[in-house]
């Protein structure tokens, strides 16, 4: 399983890779795995604001859909609208697939997340 | 095969029609020329016979409770007696209209007058409405009542429903629709409701909670007197999907656990035919003080014993639909309960249980059993073992197939890694249950042996494997020529 060393991680699957204000916010491989082929992203809109441990975004595969919620607060500053045309983005490439990028109300937060090490014994544990 | 489009030959046609007898208007002067179409409707041009070939075709693919067995967990596919069918197909049933005067249909009215009160009773609400055309309309309809409710009383700011992360995924959905905000809690360890987490989660602003009973683990809720007291004092109500009512009739009651709201699937608990066989049916039964905002006309009886439609209900929240609910299946519902009586119907709830149990027992040695404890009408098993093995529970549910059953509930619910969830009903009998055990034996076996062939599954049917990714993704919803 795929764990990139430099991201934060949330006990929900989420990846969060954080630059000065911006965090963009992802899935993680365990979590596409999990999920299997996804069909549908729905993603939220430029200028909505979203509070730590909320739901701001739902993944479809074809056995479930998921809500995917967000590790930090913030306002949403840019969508990955190509996940739209082709959800199969966040299986074959779930780090590079970010859903959102959200401007931090309190970077503070990254320091609640977990980091490569802790979210990998986290995923043995569970 | 062929689409009854590609069959068709321009000009063909299954009826000929006798002479018009009567003086012929142009369509113009009778429909205005917005609502006229311009263009042909495309309907498929064939005979009769080739008609009932393609449609006696298509249904000897189907599935259903009449080919074979249908463990299909939460669904309750049991058998639906066909004296229902004959009763729900009486003249007086069928050559009716809604907007006939009541005094020429005084028995259908009693029929609905008697279901609510027999369904009042078996689940301990004060009136039920049999409007809802089936679950998910029963869950809306109860959480608009909810919502009346709290208005009437001025605490309109009460928009919060909790559901616990076990449930049925139309929960959510209701909650949406009705415009309230959802906030899920985490299930216990032990797989049922976390009374902790429900504590934090409980305030002055909470409309209600909405608990399935046993849940979808098929665990019963043992805790419910303590819920609803938490619930209760905090000013909110407790909603019960009764879609699991199967394992409880004719023994507890939602009125009994405190529950204020409950719906109930005629299609699965009462025998009604469900699925293809549709539709459905979910009345919505509330206690006494919710009873003002039933959706309108209600039957009610004059003093002179007959029936009426009362509509001078100035608290209901209105008509969810049109005319008084899906009424044949109500009738064959009706039907039921009467056949099987109160002990009857006990028996069944007992014997549903029984068989879930057998087949969980018999089981769980050879596919992984998260919750074991004594199950009510059904059981989560989890394919995790199997699926160490490169086998996941798709290819399980598809190799079923070929040993000719309808495969259990798959990937649901969610707190359960490749589940399986599995509800074989009472109407089954032990050889049933027995060759179905032998099934899943000799799959866990293959599984370790030829896992190759699980995975390819199934062999046997008339289309191999589906790829239902690509259909998700790329779905082609209507034929087009």
């Amino acid at each position: 399983m795929n764990i990139p060393a430099d991201l934060k991680y949330s006990s929900e699957h989420e990846w969060v890779r954080a630059e000065g204000d911006e965090a963009s916010i992802g899935i993680t491989d365990h979590a596409q795995q999990a999920l299997g082929d996804i069909v549908f992203v729905e993603l939220p809109e430029v200028g909505d604001e979203v509070g730590a441990g909320e739901a701001f975004a739902v993944v479809e595969s074809v056995k479930a859909a998921s809500d995917v919620y967000a590790p930090v607060s913030g306002k949403i500053i840019k969508v990955n609208e190509r996940l739209f045309a082709s959800p199969e983005l966040v299986n074959s490439d779930p780090y590079g697939s970010w859903f959102v990028v959200v401007l931090m109300s309190d970077p503070g937060e990254l320091a609640t997340l977990l980091s490569a090490e802790d979210y990998n014994k986290f995923c043995e544990e569970e | 095969m062929e689409l009854i489009f590609e069959q068709s030959v321009p000009g063909r046609t299954g009826i000929s029609l006798p002479a018009i007898d009567v003086p012929e208007e142009a369509i113009e002067s009778l429909i205005p020329a917005e609502y006229l179409r311009r263009e042909s409707p495309g309907l498929p041009e064939v005979s009769e016979g080739e008609a009932a070939r393609h449609f006696t075709r298509l249904s000897r693919r189907n599935f259903g409770v009449d080919t074979g067995f249908y463990p299909l967990g939460s669904c309750t596919m049991k058998y639906n007696p066909k004296v229902n069918e004959d009763i729900a197909r009486l003249n007086g049933f069928t050559r009716v209209h809604p907007y006939q005067s009541e005094d020429t249909v005084q028995g259908c009215l009693e029929l609905l007058y008697h279901m609510d009160r027999c369904l009042s009773e078996l689940t301990g609400m004060a009136r039920v409405s049999l409007q809802p055309a089936a679950g998910a309309h029963g869950e809306l309809t109860g959480l608009m009542m909810m919502k009346a409710y709290h208005e009437n009383r001025g605490e309109g700011h009460r928009k919060k429903i909790i559901v616990p992360d076990s449930s049925h995924g139309t929960n959510p959905a209701s909650a949406q629709m009705a415009g309230l905000k959802l906030v899920e809690i985490k299930s216990g360890k032990n797989g049922r409701l976390d009374l902790d987490e429900l504590k934090k989660a409980v305030d002055g602003q909470v409309a209600g909670i909405m608990l399935t009973n046993p849940n979808t683990l098929g665990l019963f809720e043992s805790d419910i007197a303590e819920i609803a007291e938490i619930v209760h004092s905090a000013g909110g109500l407790l909603y019960n999907d009764g879609a699991n009512a199967n394992a409880i009739l004719g023994i507890s009651t939602p009125g009994d656990m405190g529950f204020d709201v409950v719906h109930l699937n005629l299609h699965k608990s009462f025998a009604a035919p469900h699925g293809g066989g549709g539709p459905g049916s979910g009345p919505v039964g509330v206690k006494e003080h919710l009873a003002p905002f039933l959706p309108k006309p209600l039957v009610e009886i004059k003093g002179d014993g007959s029936y009426y439609l009362e509509y001078n209900r100035p608290l209901s929240i209105g008509k969810v639909r049109s005319f008084y609910g899906n009424f044949g299946v109500v009738v064959k519902a009706y039907a039921y309960i009467l056949t099987m009586g109160p002990e009857g119907l006990r028996q069944a709830a007992e014997d549903a249980v029984l068989n879930a149990n057998f087949l969980m027992k018999r089981l769980k040695d050879y596919y992984d059993l998260p919750y074991d404890q004594v199950c009510k009408h059904e059981f989560v098993l989890s394919g995790g073992r199997q699926k160490e093995k490169g086998v996941n529970t798709e290819d399980i549910a598809k190799r079923l197939l070929d040993y000719g059953y309808h495969p259990p509930t798959v990937y649901f619910p969610l707190i359960v890694k490749e589940a399986l969830m599995i509800e074989p009903t009472e109407t089954e009998n032990l050889e049933t249950l027995e060759r179905f055990i032998e099934a899943m034996i000799q799959i866990a076996g293959e599984v370790d042996e030829e896992p190759e062939k699980v995975r390819l599954a199934p062999h046997t049917t008339v289309v191999g494997r589906l790829d239902a990714v690509k259909a998700a993704r790329k779905p082609v919803l209507r034929w087009k020529p």
